[in-house]
């Protein structure tokens, strides 16, 4: 794994500072980045140790959390209701499946003129894509749940409140952490997508930012750390799914994958 | 079997509904008719609640109502410059997205297939990979010599990502039984290839190519909204809303927001539709 | 027949016929069939694979509706021309073809499970009870396990535990050792015949192994192809308790032979129908 990684490391170096390809010679190479981003006194500004570097991580990190709380906590029962009632799923499906195509960045217009102030536009538009997701694929989690689950429920005597919490909810679990998975990473797209094109702080604006002022080395390290947070935040989502199916952990365990 | 159909009179049902009856008939359909128009009521009283009453409701009080909505729908259209700007936007997105299946599905077939190609290539691709495709725009901007050539790169790396992952994970989800099943018939190495894994991967590249689309108008959307949507006048559905809404027409701003979401759609259709054509064998279920 | 003990779960099934309609195209199911089966019966349903046999155990379940016919239970009835389709319940517990315990909860969680929900017992006892009936069946050291941790045989014994806890009037049980290796599926039988000595529970057994009806069965009912009619019944008059070595018995052999003819020429028939077994 470690040969793959470095074979890459490798060649960015040289196709930057060794060889200096023309089309490469603009953007900075791995070695500038790295000594740019643990100096103590970095030449554009920012870096490890600088206070508006660990800012722009966390207001962007601020803002996921919050636009991923609002999206789980309304997505998951909103799909789960909808997997469940066919008469719920029929009036607000359609609505669903309208909105949906619409790209999350043809929002931006309509969020800056529906809420005031930087923060609101960009926290909605991550939101809105998150919900879209997750919504989804709850509805097709609880969508896949074998009929002979719900049948079993019903001759052992449950009530519909009982098949819910005991049947519709952990059946579709595995399909509502797939999908939180993804909503995490579209939370994080439309972010970035929205911090460059109207924000103040967060790594989006500081990729569009440091490109504006032609600081290409601090560019590079925005995208990079923005790489492993949206990493990290993923992994967080599949640990948090990992606890909470053991059952299924351990049966596919038993498989051996 | 047909005998047990003929000799049902217990009820006495037609053999086949018409397709139109099935779906006049059918609660479903009209359920979602009301929703649709429940939502745009429920839309055209919130905006216009302030010219009625004078309150404005929060959120939907600024958005222009479907009324007004729709007769600017009417005026864009007959634009020729509207019409452009469709053909922009699904040319740099059909032309990244087909350059991402093009080096996509190869690459993920041969980290399916190849471990020593898997040990080498999959870490930098994850690593690279939860870079959002729009923090590139820049760095993209920077790299190649023109803005179609950047917003292309873009877009290319929007779907490539997501088709290698489907395609890896398709390819991997074979049954390994199809595999020893063809070897003990003497397949060659180049024929399991061809024969099982190519098609056995097939769903997987169709759902990886659908969910590619969506990303790819993302992109497409973004990179002409930042990058000022290139040379020409007219610049793609992006420049258009964007434009619309410097200069404060947002009815349009909504037109182009509708449209591209039809865009996007008929975009999704159209790759479902080939991946039923493509793959016969599904078409029972 | 069986001894007085049992007075509960007779099945009375009259002239139900089903007729399911997918894409507008009529496919019936059964046609015209009647059945009595009585307390404490074992009564063994063969016939080939898709012939509606699922589709009876379907309609007593309550999973689905009947379009003529009635069936009653002890005198009441489940389903009929009023009413279509019957209410699930607990006094019918069906164990499921592919296994139904829900891989979430564990094999202990599984069993008390009915009689929490139903209100009967709270938590403690449900699951103190739990117990006990899981260490009867031999599992006690799995309660605590999850069935995707634990093998076929043992999930399938677990989910039959679940299915007795309730005290059912009759247990309906779809192909359940289907898909088992014939080692494990003997040792389910004896398993099955050691419970039903003791609680003389209504058995209606569905399968399409001829032995293993004859063996478990007080009656077979075989059914002809789809629609399914009863064709032919055997009684099994083999004494219980049973054990494996009836199986080389005289008697079962003299069954077997009475029922194959029967049970071969319907399979000869649905082989040549060709037709996509219905689910």
């Amino acid at each position: 794994m470690f040969f793959g990684i470095a074979l890459w490391l490798v060649t960015y170096y040289l196709f930057n500072e060794g060889w200096k390809l023309p089309l490469f010679n603009k953007i900075p190479g791995p070695v500038e980045v790295i000594t740019e981003w643990i100096s103590r006194d970095p030449i554009f500004g920012m870096s490890l140790f600088t206070e508006a570097y660990h800012t722009n991580i966390y207001v962007s990190c601020q803002r996921i959390l919050i636009a991923f709380s609002i999206a789980t906590s309304v997505g998951v029962p909103l799909g789960l209701f909808m997997g469940w009632s066919k008469t719920f799923r029929d009036y607000t499906f359609p609505i669903l499946e309208t909105l949906r195509p619409i790209p999350i960045l043809a929002w931006v217009p309509l969020a800056i003129i529906m809420f005031s102030g930087f923060e609101t536009p960009i926290i909605f538009l991550a939101t809105l894509a998150s919900l879209f997701v997750t919504t989804l694929n709850t509805l097709l989690g609880v969508d896949s749940i074998d009929e002979s689950y719900f049948r079993a429920a019903g001759c052992l005597g449950s009530k519909p409140r009982h098949v819910f919490w005991h049947v519709v909810l952990p059946g579709a679990m595995p399909f509502i952490f797939t999908g939180l998975q993804i909503s995490v990473g579209v939370a994080w797209f439309s972010l970035v997508a929205a911090e460059m094109i109207s924000g103040d702080f967060g790594l989006g604006y500081m990729i569009m930012d440091s490109y504006m002022q032609n600081k290409y080395v601090t560019m590079v390290m925005a995208m990079i750390t923005l790489g492993f947070v949206g990493w990290l935040t993923s992994a967080m989502v599949r640990f948090a799914g990992d606890r909470m199916m053991q059952w299924r952990v351990r049966a596919l365990a038993l498989e051996g994958r | 079997m047909s005998e047990a159909v003929q000799s049902v009179d217990a009820t006495s049902r037609p053999l086949r509904r018409s397709v139109f009856q099935q779906i006049i008939s059918n609660k479903t359909v009209w359920r979602g008719v009301i929703a649709i128009i429940a939502f745009a009521m429920l839309w055209e009283i919130g905006a216009q609640f302030k010219a009625w009453f004078g309150i404005e409701i929060w959120w939907v009080g600024k958005v222009p109502p479907p009324s007004e909505v729709f007769t600017t729908w009417y005026s864009v259209v007959q634009r020729p410059g509207y019409w452009e700007s469709w053909y922009l936007s699904f040319f740099r997105v059909f032309l990244g997205f087909i350059i991402a299946q093009i080096i996509g599905i190869p690459f993920g077939l041969a980290l399916a297939v190849n471990r020593y190609f898997r040990e080498i290539f999959f870490p930098p691709f994850e690593i690279l990979r939860p870079i959002p495709p729009l923090a590139w725009v820049p760095a993209s901007i920077i790299f190649w010599p023109t803005t179609e050539l950047s917003i292309a790169f873009v877009t290319f790396l929007g779907a490539f990502f997501t088709i290698v992952i489907n395609v890896l994970g398709g390819a991997r989800a074979i049954d390994i039984q199809y595999l020893r099943a063809a070897q003990s018939m003497g397949a060659s190495q180049w024929d399991l290839f061809r024969r099982i894994i190519l098609p056995g991967t097939l769903p997987s590249i169709f759902t990886g190519a659908a969910v590619g689309m969506g990303i790819t108008w993302e992109v497409v959307l973004a990179a002409e909204m930042i990058s000022g949507g290139g040379q020409q006048a007219g610049g793609g559905l992006g420049f258009f809303i964007w434009s619309s809404y410097m200069g404060g027409a947002m009815e349009q701003v909504i037109v182009g927001m509708i449209s591209i979401g039809i865009a996007g759609y008929l975009s999704s259709s159209l790759i479902r539709y080939l991946g039923t054509v493509s793959m016969p064998w599904r078409r029972l279920f | 027949m069986q001894a007085a003990t049992a007075t509960k779960g007779a099945i009375s099934i009259r002239n139900v016929t089903k007729i399911y309609d997918p894409e507008g195209v009529n496919v019936m199911a059964v046609d015209d069939c009647s059945l009595e089966i009585a307390p404490g019966e074992v009564c063994m349903i063969v016939g080939p694979s898709g012939c509606g046999k699922t589709t009876l155990l379907n309609a007593i379940a309550g999973f689905h509706s009947i379009t003529s016919g009635e069936i009653y239970l002890d005198g009441e009835m489940l389903c009929g021309p009023d009413k279509p389709i019957a209410d699930q319940g607990a006094d019918r517990m069906v164990v499921f073809q592919n296994g139904a315990l829900f891989p979430w909860k564990t094999l202990l969680e599984n069993v008390a499970y009915g009689p929490i929900v139903q209100g009967i017992m709270g938590k403690k006892e449900a699951r103190d009870k739990a117990q006990d009936i899981l260490a009867e069946a031999g599992l006690a050291d799995f309660s605590m396990k999850f069935p995707g941790e634990v093998s076929s045989g043992m999930s399938r014994r677990a989910e039959i535990v679940r299915a007795l806890i309730n005290d059912p009037k009759v247990l309906l049980l779809d192909e359940p050792y289907r898909a088992m290796d014939a080692l494990t599926k003997s040792i389910m039988h004896e398993s099955l015949l050691e419970v039903y000595d003791r609680t003389k529970v209504t058995i209606f057994f569905i399968t399409h192994d001829l032995e293993e009806a004859i063996f478990l069965g007080d009656r077979v009912v075989v059914m002809t192809t789809r629609p399914a009619k009863t064709k032919k019944i055997v009684n099994v008059a083999i004494k219980r308790p049973r054990d494996y070595t009836v199986l080389s018995s005289e008697e079962f052999r003299l069954l077997v032979a009475e029922a194959k003819g029967a049970v071969h020429e319907e399979a000869i028939k649905a082989f040549e129908a060709g037709e996509r077994e219905l689910a």
